[in-house]
């Protein structure tokens, strides 16, 4: 039997469901008859089986992920690239471009120390060495901006639906925006456009469990630029 | 025999309670309880790399806590900053207070560290700390068993009462205090310390007062971390 409702808050030690009726995923446990949260979240019902959606907590590398890497170390073959996570992540040499590197050359050329790109995890092996690859569309490394670190949670909620809340604040602010799945997100634009997405993305940052946010967005930006929006 | 308390609190009455969540920005997750007079702040850091490297482990997260008792805060002379015995101790049990609640074993080679600061003290100041601490774990998102509430009960001339402020702990007469530290929802102690002397059935009798205390006082710290989100 459910005790609680969906889309609801819960914390750790919650009774969610009492019986065998239920089967516990992620951010759950099952305590003898009942099932129990571990996490505090928002309760996700589909189905037979309940879920929590956590509404906090650090940035897990997976593999596939699209993410924002700063360079803080070089290695003979390689970046050394802090991704915002507990662990930091490993691009090799090969996997930073296409074209020949020549033997013994200066690597930070190409990435220099403190340098941001984006790059796309490849590999996480159980020990959670992170390999990354910066070869592919989109991928590459990142001149200008600036970096905004938000919660790796709400990255979701800024990317919208199918990208709709992401484009409605390129569409407001005309800023190059990538969000990085690890709660980093690089945006680049005139100086008070820049601001303005700043402050949008804040926005979402703060309210990311609320509903009805695309349209709180909406407002927002239309009050900062002037510009009437479409979506 | 005590019979009024000096307060005029009731024997299982505890102290005023308040808990807070989300009070340090810049930190994963805090929170601040108070209870009385007394007030705690945590803060937690991590899963990060740590230092000493040789303090990580190749099979678990490590979980290092800080108990730290700010130079304005005690009750009379300035409280010297840094480490001393008692700070290390109380440090040492609320981690272990902690620890069976949390699973770690996901982040192995990191550490996660908890910064408990104490701005203002009463009495029951490590009860606070690990209270706050559990707050602010749960508020950066760690997977915890449950919540863990702590409360000490004290025996003052012979009555038991519930969270002991610092006159009664120094009343002039017998006292014993025992910090409890309660995981709610399965009633298991993970911290048990005891100040003076007290008999067997006196202490299950303190029990039973602690955990109802507990479970008023986990109450408080559900609605505190439900109210970040309204």
């Amino acid at each position: 039997m459910l005790k609680c409702k969906n889309k609801e808050i819960v914390v750790p030690g919650e009774i969610l469901c009492e019986g065998m009726d239920f089967l516990p995923s992620y951010g759950t446990y099952r305590d003898d008859k009942v099932i129990r949260s571990s996490i505090v979240g928002l309760v996700n019902v589909d189905g037979k089986v309940i879920k929590i959606m956590p509404t906090s907590g650090r940035y897990f590398p997976r593999r596939g992920d699209t993410i924002i890497g700063r360079v803080f170390d070089i290695t003979m073959n390689g970046w050394r690239l802090n991704i915002n996570s507990p662990y930091s992540a490993f691009l090799t040499m090969m996997e930073a471009s296409s074209q020949f590197i020549k033997k013994g050359s200066d690597l930070s050329r190409i990435l220099p120390m403190e340098g941001y790109m984006v790059g796309k995890i490849t590999n996480v092996t159980g020990q959670n060495l992170i390999d990354l690859t910066m070869k592919g569309p989109g991928l590459r490394k990142l001149d200008g901006g600036v970096i905004v670190n938000v919660s790796s949670s709400k990255v979701p909620r800024i990317i919208g639906r199918q990208g709709s809340m992401i484009k409605l604040i390129k569409e407001a602010t005309g800023c190059f925006i990538t969000v990085g799945q690890n709660g980093l997100v690089w945006l680049s634009g005139e100086a008070k456009n820049e601001a303005v997405a700043i402050k949008a993305i804040e926005l979402i940052n703060e309210n990311g469990h609320k509903k009805g946010l695309t349209d709180e967005v909406k407002k927002f930006l239309e009050k900062e630029t002037g510009k009437k929006l479409e979506v | 025999m005590y019979k009024k308390r000096l307060d005029g609190r009731k024997p299982s009455e505890f102290r005023k309670a308040s808990a807070e969540v989300g009070v340090v920005k810049n930190a994963v997750g805090s929170a601040r309880f108070q209870i009385g007079k007394t007030s705690a702040y945590a803060a937690v850091y991590g899963p990060r790399e740590i230092i000493p490297r040789h303090k990580m482990s190749a099979k678990s997260g490590v979980l290092r806590c800080n108990y730290n008792m700010m130079p304005f805060s005690g009750m009379g002379d300035r409280v010297r900053p840094g480490n001393n015995r008692r700070s290390t101790e109380i440090s040492y049990v609320t981690e272990n207070s902690l620890l069976p609640v949390l699973d770690l074993k996901k982040f192995p080679n990191t550490g996660v560290d908890v910064f408990i600061e104490l701005d203002q003290t009463d009495a029951g100041s490590r009860c606070a700390g690990i209270t706050a601490a559990s707050l602010a774990l749960a508020d950066a998102g760690f997977a915890m068993k449950d919540l863990v509430v702590a409360v000490a009960v004290g025996s003052v001339d012979g009555t038991l009462v519930v969270d002991l402020s610092y006159e009664e702990e120094d009343f002039d007469a017998p006292v014993a205090d025992i910090p409890f530290a309660i995981i709610p929802s399965t009633g298991e102690v993970t911290l048990l310390q005891m100040d003076g002397k007290l008999s067997q059935e006196t202490l299950m009798k303190a029990y039973d007062m602690a955990k109802k205390a507990a479970d008023e006082i986990y109450d408080i710290m559900k609605s505190a971390l439900k109210k970040r989100y309204d």
